[in-house]
């Protein structure tokens, strides 16, 4: 990461050149008055995150059950730190809170399938027909949870968490290669379920609990929420510090 | 009963690009138009956090909430058709300005070979080069004619671009520059020229300068943020109905929007519409809406849907070829990508638009000899900018886990790291591609459910093995380290995203017993309907569909003018 006077040349975008490039100065009709209160009143002034590994910042309610029970939270827990692991590169899924993620989504219309087409009647269809099964998201961590848990002890006589890091991995490797005999749900279906909401914990915006004070987007140079790269677009590649969109509310 | 309203001039029915344009021509004549929306309004105020990856890529905020209404699928005639549970292969749009919100902008003109595609291939190649069940027909309209009518919504969306090297003719060019070129743009140009290919900007509606089209519309530039498809632009960058043609329409005081208002059935009595009938989606009341002129201006799925179930037109019949409501069915190629993984260059993939990308047309249309080829057609082969975020891009190259400490550190490598060619193939319907009302799945109105039959052909996988070789030099000469393409197109795979680009089911041309609607867009069967859309489309060309779309909307605005005047028949 370059040190911080750098990082702070490379702002992408200054109040006055944003206000250019849109043309909001310029004085035509712009159709949607949006543009203006998104021009944040101070772009230099650095987001306020709090440094990893300060000692107790402020308690993150956030980090609380919507559905899942303990046991199950601490298999999804293991699990996700399974599948993006913490390394030399920074923190594991675990960290980052991709577990209360998958939580958090559960328990809302993701969980329900709310938006999706439910009704009968309920066919076994072919590969490319897509997904035909009765069962909701929720439904379904309920029963592949069960299952990692069912397979762990009957292997190992252990929990999945308890278990060590390459011995959870060829739990969820004989779930993701469909040697584990299920007959409700699709053991890899069920480990592509897992393995998705992971990434989705690890890289979307903090506020939906994972992505933990943005360190996904830090490791990957994802900038997150900026305003513009119009500055940037045909320049070399640059690093720049991410900003969520907690930053619109806070100017 | 149906409360009945008070009869007006012209109903549209959907407003999105089709609805808005139609509604804004025809109220600066002075028609009463009434636009039915069965949406919610739509502003560009909604979109205050709309760098938002989880909400609006994976979740889909913007889109059609399949719990209400959805399609069924089946790759032939052999096997059931079963619902699009969830979505994959693309996107149904929703609420005001439709499928044009979610859009990234790519703003294309068809070849004039696409015009009379079947006339130009039996003079060059002759009648073997078209399989038995290859349902290629000629537009009933040049290029040349369409012309204008193009140059009408590029000066509308303020498009910015440069001339197409081998393009048809144009009569003016693109109302602003192309948009800024990054690095891995200006390396495509560079390779692409030395290999004697004419590569040029892609002609985008996000806009690369501040913009006033002839409506007075005036918009700002675009920032490159990196949110454009399946995003809505905070902006008003993008062109989208919203932003361009509906306020127009508004300015007017003769149009009438009414959201939340879904059409289930055109009235009709002899050869022509009397009105339509809708749900007021917040009360559950029945309306009847009485017109003179009826637009159907719905996407391609509904357009379809709504005449079958309204009984209008002649309901395609696959095992005689006759018939034309839900005839040629037809989608896009492009599941070939050439794949560049870089170890020493990276690359500002988190910054783009949606329509920032070079693209060239040497292997499009019929620009390149197909006489050694077995396949016709082509596709427009690109390199995008579009801005890649971070949930759904995990590079990692061949051999390397999909999970794990291994794929953990290879996707933070190769994110900024990876570069991608790929192909937009052009989709030639077929006699068993098609539309028709599933006899089992209903909405939650009861009403039977769009039925989709569609798979690819021999004609696919060979334009698709083509292209992606193609993509696959192109991205060599580029100088990635790893090239990875794959040149298996498979069987059509409703799951995995591949393009919203679905055509058909009310196509235009010359003749009514092939054609639902003629160069106008006038129903041959009920002269008082006009139907807008991608559904107009004999075939799908190797580019985005919206340029032709917007083109066609102007025309067939033209069209109901000098009916709404003279009636009958106008060709």
């Amino acid at each position: 990461m370059p040190d911080q006077a750098e990082q702070n040349d490379q702002q992408p975008v200054s109040r006055r050149n944003f206000l250019k490039n849109t043309g909001y100065a310029l004085g035509g009709l712009i159709v949607g008055g949006v543009v203006g209160s998104l021009v944040r009143t101070n772009p230099q002034a650095p987001a306020p995150v709090p440094a990893p590994g300060a000692a107790p910042a402020a308690q993150d309610y956030n980090q609380a059950l919507m559905y899942f029970t303990q046991e199950q939270f601490k298999i999804v827990d293991a699990a996700t730190e399974r599948i993006f692991p913490k390394d030399e590169n920074g923190p594991g899924a675990s960290e980052l809170g991709a577990a209360f993620f998958i939580d958090h989504q559960l328990a809302g219309e993701w969980g329900f399938n709310a938006r999706e087409y439910m009704q009968p009647p309920f066919y076994k269809g072919e590969k490319v027909q897509g997904y035909q099964g009765r069962l909701r998201r929720r439904e379904i961590f309920d029963i592949g949870l069960r299952e990692i848990q069912n397979y762990s002890m009957s292997k190992y006589q252990k929990k999945f968490e308890e278990l060590a890091p390459e011995e959870q991995d060829a739990v969820l490797t004989a779930f993701e290669k469909d040697e584990v005999n299920l007959t409700t749900i699709s053991p890899s279906g069920f480990f592509n379920l897992l393995r998705s909401s992971t990434l989705e914990g690890v890289y979307a915006d903090p506020l939906y609990g994972g992505n933990k004070n943005m360190a996904g987007w830090k490791m990957k140079n994802f900038p997150g929420n900026q305003m513009s790269y119009a500055n940037i677009i045909d320049k070399e590649f640059q690093k720049i510090p991410p900003v969520s969109l907690r930053e619109h509310l806070t100017h | 009963m149906a409360k009945k309203l008070p009869k007006v001039d012209v109903v549209v029915i959907g407003v999105g690009w089709g609805g808005g344009i139609i509604a804004s021509e025809l109220t600066k004549q002075g028609l009463h138009v009434v636009g039915l929306e069965r949406g919610k309004e739509r502003k560009t105020e909604d979109y205050y956090m709309v760098h938002d990856e989880l909400r609006y890529a994976l979740r889909y905020e913007l889109m059609q909430d399949l719990s209400k209404e959805t399609i069924t699928f089946r790759s032939n005639e052999k096997i059931r058709a079963l619902p699009m549970r969830q979505y994959g292969s693309f996107l149904l749009g929703d609420n005001l300005g439709g499928a044009g919100v979610h859009w990234n902008g790519h703003t294309f003109r068809f070849l004039p070979y696409d015009f009379q595609i079947r006339t130009k291939t039996l003079e060059r190649y002759g009648k073997n080069k078209i399989p038995a069940d290859m349902t290629i027909q000629d537009w009933g309209i040049t290029y040349d004619e369409l012309e204008p009518y193009y140059d009408k919504f590029e000066k509308t969306c303020g498009i910015s671009g440069e001339e197409n090297p081998l393009g048809g003719k144009r009569s003016d060019k693109y109302p602003t520059p192309p948009m800024k070129m990054s690095p891995q743009l200006v390396m495509f140009r560079d390779v692409t020229k030395k290999m004697n290919l004419h590569p040029y900007a892609l002609p985008s509606a996000n806009l690369s300068e501040p913009y006033t089209n002839p409506d007075g519309i005036s918009r700002a530039a675009c920032q490159y943020c990196g949110f454009c498809e399946r995003f809505g632009c905070e902006y008003g960058a993008k062109a989208d109905p919203v932003v361009t043609v509906i306020p127009v329409a508004l300015k007017t005081g003769k149009f009438e929007l009414r959201t939340h208002s879904n059409v289930r059935r055109i009235l009709h009595s002899g050869s022509k519409a009397t009105g339509v009938l809708y749900i007021d989606t917040t009360t559950g009341e029945e309306i009847e809406q009485p017109a003179d002129i009826v637009m159907l201006t719905s996407y391609v799925f509904n357009n379809v849907r709504l005449l079958l179930m309204s009984k209008l037109g002649k309901p395609y019949d696959a095992a005689s070829g006759t018939g034309v409501i839900g005839k040629n069915y037809a989608y896009q190629v492009l599941k070939g990508n050439a794949t560049g993984f870089f170890e020493n260059k990276e690359f500002n993939i988190f910054a783009g638009a949606g329509a920032l990308a070079m693209c060239l047309d040497d292997y499009n249309g019929d620009n390149f000899d197909h006489t050694d080829l077995k396949f016709i057609h082509g596709a427009n082969i690109s390199i995008s900018n579009f801005g890649l975020r971070p949930i759904q891009n995990n590079p990692v190259p061949k051999g390397k886990p999909g999970w794990g400490k291994d794929f953990k550190a290879a996707s933070l490598k190769y994110y900024n790291r990876t570069l991608s060619v790929g192909a937009q193939g052009a989709c030639m319907p077929f006699r068993h591609h098609y539309l028709d009302l599933d006899p089992t799945y209903k909405d939650s109105f009861g009403d039977p459910l769009i039925r989709l039959t569609f798979d690819f052909e021999d004609q696919d996988r060979e334009l698709a093995r083509f292209q992606v070789s193609r993509c696959e030099e192109i991205m060599k000469e580029m100088g990635a380290d790893t090239v990875v393409a794959n040149k298996e197109l498979g069987p059509y795979d409703i799951v995995p995203y591949q393009s919203t680009h679905n055509t058909g089911g009310v196509i235009m041309g010359a003749d009514p017993a092939t054609s639902a609607v003629n160069h106008y867009l006038q129903m041959w069967d009920a002269e008082n309907v006009f139907v807008v859309g991608a559904s107009a489309f004999p075939h799908n060309s190797g580019y985005n569909p919206t340029g032709t779309v917007g083109a066609l909307a102007y025309r067939a605005a033209e069209g109901v003018i000098k009916y709404s005047k003279q009636g009958g028949m106008l060709v």
